[in-house]
């Protein structure tokens, strides 16, 4: 399987949801924000990073790129979409996924070793998880507080939405302790920690050894199985 | 040459965290017949020629997709301000 990883400029993560693609089995393919072009790939990944500077709002600018109308139309065409922190911004900008990401409750940048709870297993991302499952997940965000309208809240969680939600403290606000969400049809997945971070031993976050979590290569193993199914 | 400021505030119901450091402050400097603080944006659009009715339109379209997330903020105001100074002349 081919999955696509976005650079935009200001982009940071791109090489690291390239390598966990790759570890999770199968090719990354770089592309570029400025093209009209998806390159045949089977899934989409919009990585982290601070793309044009967060100017204007996170993910705001990069989310009206040109490659952008290629990413909705795929989106809406059933392509399993990732969107990792400013990339999740991105989705939300896009209008692909509900409500927004504003600056964090305390107004601190927060780095922590996160527990989530998957809440949704029903989506392109998240199916080789069982429903309830605690995971563990780099976070790294200073704008990562989810916020709608109570209204937006509600349908959010009647639908069954939410995908993951913050265990423990929440690190940054967000209602409901939404952590990341989904679409309907469960192939959009937007979360603001970073699965990418954790996918090799040495490297990830420290759950029963230090730093040997590898909860994320589940979420970059499940598109792929979902997209051969 | 004319001025459009576009104003735009983060929705009442969603906490603004820069407003609330900023109020935080004034308090701590004794300003005490401050209550809260809102922080929003403002944007200065320079445009050639008259302002018609259809570049307003077009503004007001760009506001709330573009310079505006209307999930998180309200577009609170759109004016027109007249530069006072044509282009080349005596300042």
């Amino acid at each position: 399987m081919r999955v696509g990883v976005i650079t935009f400029p200001g982009t940071l993560d791109d090489r690291d949801a390239q390598r966990a693609v790759r570890l999770a089995g199968h090719e990354p393919v770089a592309l570029w924000h400025g093209e009209h072009d998806l390159h045949g790939v089977d899934a989409l990944v919009l990585p982290g990073g601070f793309s044009y500077g967060d100017y204007l709002r996170c993910g705001a600018i990069a989310a009206r790129s040109p490659i952008m109308t290629e990413v909705v139309e795929a989106a809406e065409r059933g392509m399993p979409v990732l969107g990792i922190c400013n990339g999740f911004q991105m989705l939300a900008e896009a209008r692909l996924l509900p409500g927004g990401l504003v600056r964090n409750e305390t107004g601190l940048f927060v780095r922590r070793d996160q527990r989530l709870r998957v809440e949704r297993t029903s989506t392109a991302w998240t199916n080789r998880f069982e429903p309830g499952q605690e995971i563990v997940i780099p976070l790294k965000n200073g704008e990562g507080r989810f916020v709608a309208t109570p209204d937006e809240v509600k349908r959010i969680e009647d639908e069954g939405l939410v995908a993951f939600r913050y265990l423990g403290e929440n690190p940054n606000g967000s209602v409901d302790d939404i952590a990341g969400l989904t679409n309907a049809a469960g192939n959009v997945v937007g979360l603001m920690p970073h699965p990418e971070h954790a996918v090799e031993l040495g490297f990830g976050p420290t759950t029963t050894r230090m730093k040997a979590g590898l909860d994320g290569l589940d979420i970059f193993k499940s598109a792929l199985e979902s997209v051969a199914a | 040459m004319a001025l459009i400021v576009v104003d735009v505030m983060p929705k009442a119901e969603i906490l603004d965290p820069q407003g609330k450091a900023v109020t935080r402050a004034l308090a701590r400097l004794g300003h005490e017949a401050v209550g809260e603080v809102r922080v929003g944006k403002r944007f200065e659009l320079t445009v050639d020629g008259e302002v018609t009715d259809a570049l307003l339109e077009q503004v007001r379209t760009v506001a709330d997709e573009v310079l505006a997330n209307t999930v998180i903020e309200d577009v609170v105001g759109v004016h027109v301000v007249e530069q006072a100074a044509q282009p080349g002349a005596a300042q």
